[in-house]
């Protein structure tokens, strides 16, 4: 197990491995769908992000409503594809790694490379487990978009698998031709 | 003719769906719990623990298994004996609000698929009816995740294809699926009737306990064999790699045109959450 702790630094990333587990911990960002549209539409309008990607983690995530006495309802990962088109202008302001589930473009895979960041995957469906882990949670802005607004977390020994590395390896290919029975 | 009164159909669908989305099913968790042992991949069995963990923490501490809690799938079987005064459809409506309103569940409903603004109390909900002989009053509820059922598919094939055009488009969904729809998965198909009907038949294939078997021996030799061969593929736990890439296939089955044969694929995630009570 490797221990991460934001702001995470270009050395420490580019050294994660596909099929490492890493234990997070420290201040991420929650971002899916709605909320990346906004961030791409910014910087296309060359204007400030209303967070600081530089070193951050973004886990997509829209989590249910806490339960009073918790710091946030259930947080499991949602399926990453659907930010393929939204994380590149985010890896040029220097998003380095980004957690979700489930495969992704091949042009992100490239993108990975190109800017020396990593995805890792959370365990979909296991949502009331890793709410286990996050500490504190409120909401930066978007606040419109309910669940999908942007929140800052502060989890602590947060569970991650590295999916695709820095260096092209992609343990969801690796795992299946190992496992593939003719 | 019997009466049913709609505040108890209100309170019913209310319950059924934040017990279905904190407590998954035993039969459910048993076949996780079988599916660790036998998980070849070291990953996937650590997955599949994390995963029964995940679903005893739920149950144990009223948490959502999942934060996807769905958009309310209501099947109803009622009987041509039994009445009722006022609008099922929002005593329905009403319930799901109460649900997701006051059982801090995720509100994942929007208004419109092209304006996409938020319900923000996950009405409406999907609602399918189903009228029967005599005076039942049955209520069938899922909170259907929105990952899984991206995976899902419908098409015509035609006579010529067979069980293997069958089969094939099986795989071929399962394989492009990967890890999306959070694997281990739980087919659902629906083979014949005609367009609609086919995925009708795929989402009540899901609505099946997952231990039984069909009573058709055709479809449960394609239950049987479809489930080998999935799980040949390696996708495994979250795509991880590994043998355990689906729990269960349903087949269900209805006539059809000679000239069609028609197959829809419902994908379910490992959270196979599902309830169903009786007026």
């Amino acid at each position: 197990m490797i221990k991460l702790t934001t702001p995470v630094s270009p050395e420490e990333v580019k050294k994660l491995r596909a099929g490492d587990v890493v234990l997070i911990s420290g201040v991420i960002y929650t971002g899916r769908d709605a909320a990346h549209k906004r961030l791409c539409e910014l910087l296309a309008k060359g204007e400030e992000l209303p967070i600081n990607v530089d070193g951050s983690i973004i886990y997509y995530v829209g989590p249910t409503p806490a339960k009073p006495g918790r710091a946030i309802g259930s947080a499991g990962p949602t399926s990453s594809y659907r930010m393929d088109a939204y994380s590149e202008p985010l890896m040029q302001q220097g998003l380095k790694v980004m957690v979700g589930k489930g495969s992704r473009s091949e042009e992100y895979k490239k993108q990975l490379q190109k800017y020396g960041a990593v995805y890792l995957s959370a365990i979909g469906g296991a949502a009331a487990s890793i709410s286990e882990t996050i500490k504190k949670c409120e909401v930066v802005t978007y606040e419109d978009l309910g669940a999908e607004a942007i929140h800052r977390l502060e989890v602590e020994d947060f569970y991650a698998i590295v999916t695709y590395d820095s260096v092209g390896n992609d343990l969801l290919q690796q795992g299946m031709q190992t496992y593939h029975k003719d | 003719m019997r009466k049913i009164n709609l505040a108890d159909v209100t309170t019913a669908v209310r319950d059924m769906f934040v017990d279905a989305c904190e407590n998954i099913p035993e039969n459910v968790l048993e076949v996780l719990k079988k599916a660790a042992q036998e998980e070849e991949s070291p990953l996937g069995k650590e997955v599949i623990n994390k995963i029964v963990e995940n679903d005893l923490l739920a149950r144990e501490k009223h948490l959502p298994i999942c934060q996807d809690t769905g958009v309310a799938v209501v099947m109803l079987t009622i009987g041509s004996q039994v009445t009722w005064e006022g609008d099922l459809q929002e005593a329905i409506n009403e319930g799901v609000r109460q649900a997701y309103v006051g059982g801090y569940l995720r509100k994942s409903v929007v208004r419109h698929p092209l304006d996409r603004v938020n319900t923000k109390d996950n009405t409406p909900a999907i609602v399918h009816v189903k009228v029967v002989e005599g005076d039942v009053f049955r209520i069938d509820v899922a909170p259907k995740g929105g990952g899984s059922e991206n995976m899902s598919v419908v098409k015509m094939l035609i006579p010529a294809d067979g069980v293997e055009g069958i089969k094939k488009l099986v795989l071929d969904t399962v394989f492009n699926a990967g890890g999306k729809p959070c694997p281990p998965i739980i087919v659902g198909l629906g083979i014949g009737g005609n367009f609609e009907k086919s995925a009708m038949m795929a989402k009540e294939a899901l609505f099946r306990e997952i231990d039984d078997v069909s009573a058709d021996p055709l479809a449960r030799k394609l239950e049987e064999e479809l489930l080998e061969e999935i799980n040949k593929i390696g996708i495994g736990p979250m795509g991880f790699g590994g043998t355990k890439t689906c729990l269960a296939v349903k087949v269900n089955t209805y006539p059809c045109h000679i000239a069609s044969l028609p197959v829809a694929i419902n994908i379910q995630c490992h959270a196979a959450r599902h309830k169903h009570c009786e007026l």
